[in-house]
């Protein structure tokens, strides 16, 4: 990307820096370099549009539907025990996977930005790979590993262990899946900013680790904070890889999204609000994740790695 | 340069001990101990009538014992739980929608081969059949099993490799069929071909048939549990829903059991066995009759609740040779219903 | 210093403290929680044997999920192409009420977990449903709403990768173009999208991927039936709720995660293209 920089003079404006109001271009005025009033019209319209179906009506649908037998219903059907302890199963599982996720992409990321060795390109394919696994395999791996056929399961049984269909495997799951959240957010920021700053404290005698705690970890905070954000929605939000090794034991194993499943099965009128109320609550999350990721992306563009945006 | 290479393979095996003790932690951390709850893993329609019974069973034993019990449940396609029992999810009390399905714990040597003994009524402390349920007005003028397989109409019924009481509805369906067609093998294979070729959407169980009938609107008819389908109309209202019951049908006979491996190691055994035991009290057959499951004693009931229950030709599965001759032909690996779904080879 | 120069092959010297210390947690952490599960899965698929392997892996149901997976995933990751370019374009290039709004709105099915979407579009679609209740087919429990499903989960990608190279791409090209007489149309197609190939390519590559292994939110969707619109993730399931070992399951897993393999290799060499793409286009 610095082959792209070209000489501009100090003084100069670029013409289209800003791009002009839809409303503001006369219709006969032809420019170059933009489109058609008609043209730019039906584009945002298309778009618009696309985004509105697609993403903002099950959004919304999810409240309308939630809240559709009121107020007193919704937090009534939130307060029923299941769904108390769907929630903090949920809570449980991600304060546990998020740290541990948050350890792991702080370790990785030091060894691969600050240190050159071989198989450094294969190490970071190796921790993208959690994201190109189907959440199901995600499971079924413990299942076969744990499961009381599986490799480890008779060991376990023998030793009053339970793995699988319980909480173990539910946190399990959910570090696989939310294993590269952290990582491959430090690990191109922390490659761009390259060893100097780390270098020059401990040439002024700081200890390795005070320069990471004052030098290093300042620098890369707010892509951090990104990180961990996005590490969290998932974890939340996991299905497919957490429904293949629950159980389903109301109100033990059943995590918030599970739950929703469940509680759509329960035979009663209100059912559809139940399962609303709690797809609410996660959907609120999703919109808080949002606002704070728009935030980080606005105010902290430039301490956020270039590639992060991507993803 | 041996030292510092040295002091890098210690500092590279405290970082993995650090790994291995942060997903130690981690395990440790989440770690349940054996929870004094009773486990009953159970099929689909149960859901409400065990919400219910196991607070009745939950004051009975305290009345009993003076112990606080408490009972979880899970909930699925009846194949899949006992599936899930095999694989380790730890259960006190299997409560399934077939028998074939609690004869896979008996095979994988988590309960005794003579379960069916156990209790009374072979182990079945309610029995139920199947029945179809319709949109009000019955717009398609469903009548029978015939019906089902005419052209017009969209049926909902669940997936029998996965769903007990799938298991039910394609051997009602294939015994009405067998007594239409005089028992020619071919002519009622074709019908049940055509059947399923109707079927609109087929659930991993019973419930999730009944709410895309019910919830989503799907189909025109629902093949359901006789439960199923007379909550159906209760939650929905009466005027939603109808019950069509058909010409003949088949007797279902949901088996309980406890898991005595599981139970054992436990140590709730006692609690389970009073547990399954209970079922088939005055206590326990009202509440089953108030969820619409049969009775197997239905002298313990006040005859209004058993007003219900239409008395109709009812096949057994006796007659197509018990469970384990049924499971493999019909659905087992590349059994009948296999081949109903492969394309014409 | 001088004895860290030769001190290994492996890591070039540095004064930097902690390698072996954060390299040894993340290969070890690695290894437990991601690479040994997975060589225990392509162990156990290997376990049923060869024979049974192929057996399993070509089995006509098993194809047919493949087929649907593939299949459905390839347009919805068109789909999303198609308008995720619309969506990049609109958003770089022109100024409307609500652009941000739509901007921050594109990353809502990362944020928005899947069973979450699975039950609102299910019941959005269904024939009963706010948009299912306008057509007079079904949409949730066919094809056509897995499909949906899939464009919703891989909506951003697109978007998200073609946006920054949008930005990037110097106008004055575009002004030098027409200068020398090109018309719009000429100049979007021979100027402005041929360095985006690209970066659409990648995201829609990222989309197809990450359509090809949804699960939670085609089960709301799905009819389930074998042969017909059973997904392959859901085979999987199946397969493991139905059969008396875990072999079809496994072997069905490894099938798909060689698939998705491949996939990341095409998502690597795309983006490596790119790069040197880019490089020389500047």
């Amino acid at each position: 990307m610095p082959a792209e920089k070209v000489f501009v003079p100090p003084d100069y404006q670029r013409p289209t820096e800003s791009p002009p109001e839809v409303a503001a271009i006369p219709f006969r005025q032809r420019s170059a370099v933009t489109e058609p009033v008609w043209v730019r019209t039906i584009l945002i319209v298309v778009a618009v549009g696309f985004v509105g179906l697609f993403l903002l009506l099950p959004l919304v649908f999810v409240f309308v539907q939630a809240f559709s037998m009121g107020f007193g219903e919704y937090f009534e059907q939130l307060s029923e025990p299941y769904a108390q302890s769907a929630i903090r199963l949920t809570l449980l599982v991600t304060a546990i996977a998020v740290p541990a996720n948050l350890v792991f992409g702080i370790a990785a990321s030091w060894a691969i930005a600050k240190f050159e060795f071989k198989g450094k390109a294969f190490l970071i394919t190796l921790i993208d790979l959690p994201f190109s696994v189907s959440p199901v395999i995600a499971g079924l791996v413990y299942v076969l590993l744990f499961g009381a056929q599986g490799y480890f399961g008779p060991w376990l049984e023998a030793n009053d262990i339970q793995i699988i269909f319980a909480v173990p495997g539910i946190v399990l799951a959910t570090i696989f899946v939310t294993f590269p959240f952290v990582a491959r957010e430090l690990i191109p920021l922390m490659q761009e900013q390259g060893t100097g700053d780390e270098e020059a404290a401990l040439s002024l005698g700081a200890s390795g680790f005070k320069t990471f705690l004052f030098v290093t970890l300042p620098n890369v905070k707010w892509a951090l904070l990104y990180g961990v954000l996005l590490c969290n929605a998932r974890a939340m939000g996991e299905f497919g890889a957490v429904s293949v090794l629950s159980g389903r034991i109301q109100g033990f194993t059943n995590t918030m999204p599970l739950q929703i499943e469940a509680a759509s099965k329960e035979f009663s009128r209100t059912a559809e609000v139940a399962a609303f109320s709690m797809a609410s609550l996660l959907a609120l999350l999703a919109l808080v994740t949002l606002i704070l990721k728009t935030f980080l992306e606005w105010r902290y563009a430039d301490r956020l790695s270039s590639s992060a945006q991507a993803h | 340069m041996t030292a510092r290479r040295l002091a890098n393979g210690r500092e590279f095996l405290v970082g993995a001990i650090a790994a291995v003790g942060v997903i130690i932690i981690v395990v440790l951390f989440t770690m349940s101990g054996r929870s004094v709850a009773l486990l009953n893993v159970s099929f689909d329609p149960t859901r409400e009538m065990f919400e219910e019974y196991n607070a009745a069973f939950a004051a009975f034993w305290r009345e009993e014992t003076g112990q606080r019990v408490s009972v979880r449940q899970s909930h699925g396609g009846s194949g899949a739980q006992a599936r899930a029992v095999v694989d380790g999810l730890e259960a006190d009390i299997v409560t399934l929608a077939i028998e074939g399905d609690v004869d896979l714990l008996a095979d994988a040597d988590l309960i005794d081969r003579n379960w069916r003994s156990l209790l009374p009524h072979g182990s079945a402390p309610y029995t139920s059949t199947i029945v179809f349920v319709v949109r009000a007005g019955n717009p398609l003028n469903i009548r029978d099993w015939d019906d089902l397989v005419r052209d017009d109409v969209a049926v909902i019924t669940p997936n029998p490799k996965t769903s007990g009481g799938a298991r039910w509805n394609f051997l009602a369906a294939w015994a009405y069929a067998e007594s239409q067609n005089g028992g020619d093998e071919a002519a009622t294979r074709d019908f049940v071909r055509r059947l399923y070729a109707n079927v609109a959407v087929l659930d991993t169980g019973a419930r999730g048939s009944t709410q895309t009938f019910a919830q989503r609107g799907t189909g025109d008819v629902l093949i359901a549990w006789e439960n199923e389908a007379h909550l159906t109309v209760r939650e929905f209202g009466e005027g939603t829903f109808e019950i069509v019951v058909p010409s003949q049908s088949i007797l279902a006979e949901p088996p309980v059991a406890v898991v005595t491996r599981y139970a054992e190691a436990r140590g709730t055994e006692t609690a389970a066995e009073a547990y399954v035991e209970y079922l088939y009290s005055p206590e326990g057959q009202r509440i089953a009759a108030a969820h619409f499951f049969r009775p197997s004693e239905p002298t313990l009931v006040a005859p209004a609740a058993l007003a219900a229950f239409p008395d109709i030709p009812l096949t057994t599965i006796g007659h197509f040779g018990g469970w384990a001759e049924a499971q493999p032909r019909f659905f087992g690996d590349g059994g009948i219903f296999d081949q109903i779904y492969a394309p014409a080879p | 210093m001088a004895r860290t120069l030769t001190q290994s092959r492996f890591r070039k010297p540095s004064v930097i403290p902690g390698f072996g210390l954060t390299f040894g947690f993340a290969v070890t952490y690695l290894s437990l929680i991601v690479l040994i599960p997975i060589a225990a899965l392509i162990l156990k698929s290997a376990s049923v044997g060869w024979d049974e392997f192929w057996r399993i892996a070509t089995d006509g149901r098993t194809l047919a999920a493949l087929r649907t997976s593939f299949g459905l995933s390839l347009i919805a990751a068109l789909v999303n192409m198609f308008f995720g370019l619309i969506l990049a374009w609109v958003l770089t290039r022109y100024r409307f009420p609500g652009r941000r709004l739509i901007d921050a709105m594109v990353d809502l099915p990362f944020a928005l977990p899947t069973a979450v979407a699975g039950i609102a579009l299910g019941s959005l679609y269904a024939v009963n449903g706010w948009i299912g209740g306008f057509f007079d087919f079904r949409i949730t429990y066919t094809a056509i709403g897995i499909t949906i499903a899939l464009i919703f989960v891989g909506l951003p990608f697109v978007v998200r990768t073609v946006q920054p190279v949008l930005e990037d791409l110097d106008k004055e090209l575009e002004e030098a173009a027409a200068t020398l007489g090109a018309g719009r149309w000429k100049t979007i197609f021979r100027v402005i999208l041929p360095p985006l190939l690209p970066a659409v390519l990648t995201g829609f590559a990222l989309a197809y991927a990450r359509a090809v292994g949804e699960y939670g939110s085609v089960v709301f969707v799905s009819q389930g039936i074998p042969y017909r619109n059973e997904i392959a993730p859901q085979l999987i399931v199946i397969k493991l709720e139905e059969s008396a070992s875990y072999g079809p399951a496994a072997v069905i897993a490894t099938v798909m995660l060689a698939l998705a393999f491949l996939l990341l290799l095409c998502i690597n060499l795309l983006q490596a293209w790119g790069r040197r793409r880019f490089g020389s286009a500047g």
